[in-house]
């Protein structure tokens, strides 16, 4: 099955390369040396598809770091900080909108 | 208890040192994730939204509290303290680290506990009535064929790479808890005329983007052609079905493409090539019925005093024996259903704590023993009747005790999008905000038996389709929309609901759900539950009650 994000690439405005990290699957973003980060405010914004395409196939090589890179809207936030763009990557900066179960 | 032997544990130790190895080479870089992905999938490790997701399997839903404590295990240690009990009877943990897997699976392996076969293109766990062994309307122990069928199919090189995953479910008692007709194979086993035993096979079922019910090829199969005739099916699936297009892949595309006569014909042939080469002995059937232990039940007074006046008693107590307490084929004990469907909660979802009270009690009141029912509850299968209301009070001290079995608020949902990979829309806070909304209403109305699904996305792991109320969740311009759908079942009776409209966006769903249920209210006849209501009176009739504000 194609998972959502795989299925098309749009680049229409601000983007972050993002992935989930190899040894411990957690979601991570791309910064401006290359290193990865799980903050997205440290995160490097491509605000042009030439940049993001030319960190997107950095990131693609970077298997030994990350797995399944891929280009994700981003927008700027009330405060100016960088937000995320839709819902599911609202989900993967946050976590669950669902709690943890409930305990009696 | 099914008593596993020497060469299960072999098998699951040698693929816990395999899959050690393998991750160790995948993280020292000698392994590309190209190469790597096939391998985790074939021990249940998926890539999801937060982390790795681990899936065990669970066979036929059965687990002793040993096993459940090592599920327990895994949720503390490995994880974030809870694990997912799914529609298909297995259990997901959500929040695995790749690098702790190795131990997980060895901790999983002590205990009996794998996750082969629960991903990939393969026969994957069997699934049956979590009421096997104690349903008085049963007439053999479904598990026992489970068992013969997913010692057949493990690693079975031919069954191995099929066009797509494959799902058996078998039922052996009148009522089909078992969902069999929405399963690529559905056996029902049963009596003839002549007082033999034997299967209704019945093929191509399945929901996801293109839903079927599972159509008969085969009335009665004696019990000695099972292997024979589960092969035959599996070899015209895998010599005809759709290996170069993913949404057609499954059975049931075959099935209906063929047409169930052809496709019958087809095992037919096959299976004369084999029926006698590949037959069932009963010494075997013995074998395996041998390693089933049954408890030793005590000689029991049905319905008794302690019973009766508890409920009498304790209004509390009454709410939830009418709900969670059934029928056991013994007199003196009853089956309890553990709702995992709090108020507001995440259906499906247990913390360790609870798992390890609900361990705890199977080995105080229940033999040792725990179901996991495709319902996404648990279930104690051995209850003394006399000790209902000790079992009650501790699972009312864990949050376990809501009285909502089969009710409105019993949802069942799929992670959606809070988790999964795949999904378009959220389920979890959905089931939350009905569950909320759908307690008050049954204790007001004495709504009744009235069955919620919802599916993050077109996969359908809800099982919407065969919802009372089926809820499909969609993203429509970057929103969450819900398409809706009335009058389906996954019973003997199994149909496929149908659609009422255009999607919904999220906010209205659940005035929508409400006002099918008032329809339901009005419209009903006594005893009758929803999706016969639609029946006798039409889809149209409750669609014209349900005013969609866009």
């Amino acid at each position: 099955m194609t998972a959502p994000q795989q299925q098309k690439i749009r680049i229409a405005g601000p983007v972050v390369i993002t992935a989930n990290r190899l040894h411990d699957g957690k979601v991570v973003y791309r910064a401006f040396d290359g290193s990865w980060v799980t903050e997205l405010a440290s995160a490097a914004i491509a605000t042009n598809p030439a940049q993001a395409g030319t960190w997107f196939e950095a990131a693609r090589t970077d298997t030994q770091r990350v797995v399944d890179p891929y280009i994700a809207p981003v927008a700027n936030g009330e405060d100016g900080s960088w937000i995320p763009a839709n819902l599911r990557e609202w989900i993967r900066c946050d976590g669950p909108s669902a709690g943890p179960p409930i305990q009696g | 208890m099914y008593v596993q032997d020497e060469f299960d544990q072999t098998l699951v130790a040698e693929r816990v040192a395999e899959f050690r190895d393998q991750v160790a080479r995948r993280l020292s870089g000698e392994l590309s994730e190209d190469e790597f992905k096939p391998l985790r999938l074939m021990n249940g490790v998926y890539l999801q939204l937060h982390a790795y997701m681990l899936r065990v399997g669970i066979p036929y839903g059965t687990l002793s509290s040993a096993q459940l404590r090592g599920l327990a295990r895994i949720a503390r240690e490995f994880d974030r303290g809870y694990g997912h009990f799914t529609t298909r009877q297995n259990i997901q943990f959500n929040w695995m680290k790749l690098e702790q897997l190795p131990d997980a699976l060895a901790a999983l392996a002590g205990v009996g506990l794998h996750a082969i076969q629960t991903s990939g293109n393969c026969v994957r766990n069997i699934t049956t009535d979590q009421w096997a062994g104690a349903a008085p309307d049963e007439i053999d122990d479904p598990r026992i064929w489970a068992e013969i069928l997913r010692q057949h199919t493990t690693l079975h090189p031919e069954f191995s790479f099929l066009p797509r995953k494959f799902k058996i479910a078998i039922t052996a008692a009148k009522h089909d808890r078992a969902a069999v007709r929405v399963h690529d194979i559905g056996l029902r086993l049963h009596e003839n005329e002549a007082g033999e035993t034997g299967f209704e096979i019945l093929v191509g079922g399945g929901l996801g983007r293109t839903p079927f019910l599972a159509k008969t090829i085969k009335p009665f199969l004696p019990a000695r052609d099972l292997l024979s005739y589960i092969e035959a099916i599996l070899r015209v699936y895998n010599q005809h079905g759709r290996r170069d297009n993913i949404y057609k892949a499954r059975i049931k595309i075959l099935v209906h493409e063929l047409g169930v006569e052809r496709f019958a014909r087809e095992v037919e042939a096959e299976w004369r090539i084999i029926r006698d080469v590949l037959v069932l002995d009963s010494a075997i059937v013995a074998e395996i019925r041998s390693r089933f232990h049954y408890p030793d039940y005590a000689r029991l007074e049905n319905n008794p005093a302690a019973w009766t006046t508890g409920r009498a008693r304790n209004a509390k107590f009454d709410a939830w024996c009418e709900r969670a307490v059934s029928s056991h084929r013994i007199p003196g004990y009853a089956i309890v259903t553990i709702s995992l469907k709090p108020e507001g909660g995440t259906p499906g979802d247990a913390t360790a704590e609870q798992m390890e009270t609900v361990a705890d009690l199977a080995d105080r009141e229940s033999f040792g023993e725990i179901r996991v029912g495709h319902d996404q509850n648990l279930v104690l299968p051995h209850v003394a009747q006399r000790n209902l209301f000790a079992v009650w009070q501790t699972l009312e001290g864990t949050g376990l005790a809501t009285p909502n079995v089969g009710l409105a608020s019993d949802i069942i949902a799929c992670p959606g999008l809070d988790y999964c990979s795949l999904a378009n829309a959220r389920s979890i806070p959905l089931a939350q905000e009905l569950s909320r909304r759908f307690r008050q209403l049954e204790d007001a109305h004495d709504l009744g038996r009235f069955h919620i699904n919802i599916s993050g996305c077109i996969n359908a792991c809800g099982h919407h389709h065969v919802g009372h109320v089926g809820l499909l969740g969609v993203e429509k311009n970057g929103e969450e929309y819900y398409q809706v759908t009335i009058g389906g079942r996954a019973d003997e009776k199994a149909v496929l609901g149908e659609l009422i409209g255009p999607a919904v966006a999220r906010d209205k769903v659940a005035d929508i759900v409400e006002q099918i249920a008032r329809a339901y209210l009005d419209l009903r006849q006594p005893g009758e539950l929803f999706p016969d209501t639609i029946a006798r009176v039409s889809a149209e009739a409750v669609k014209a009650r349900v005013h969609v504000a866009h």
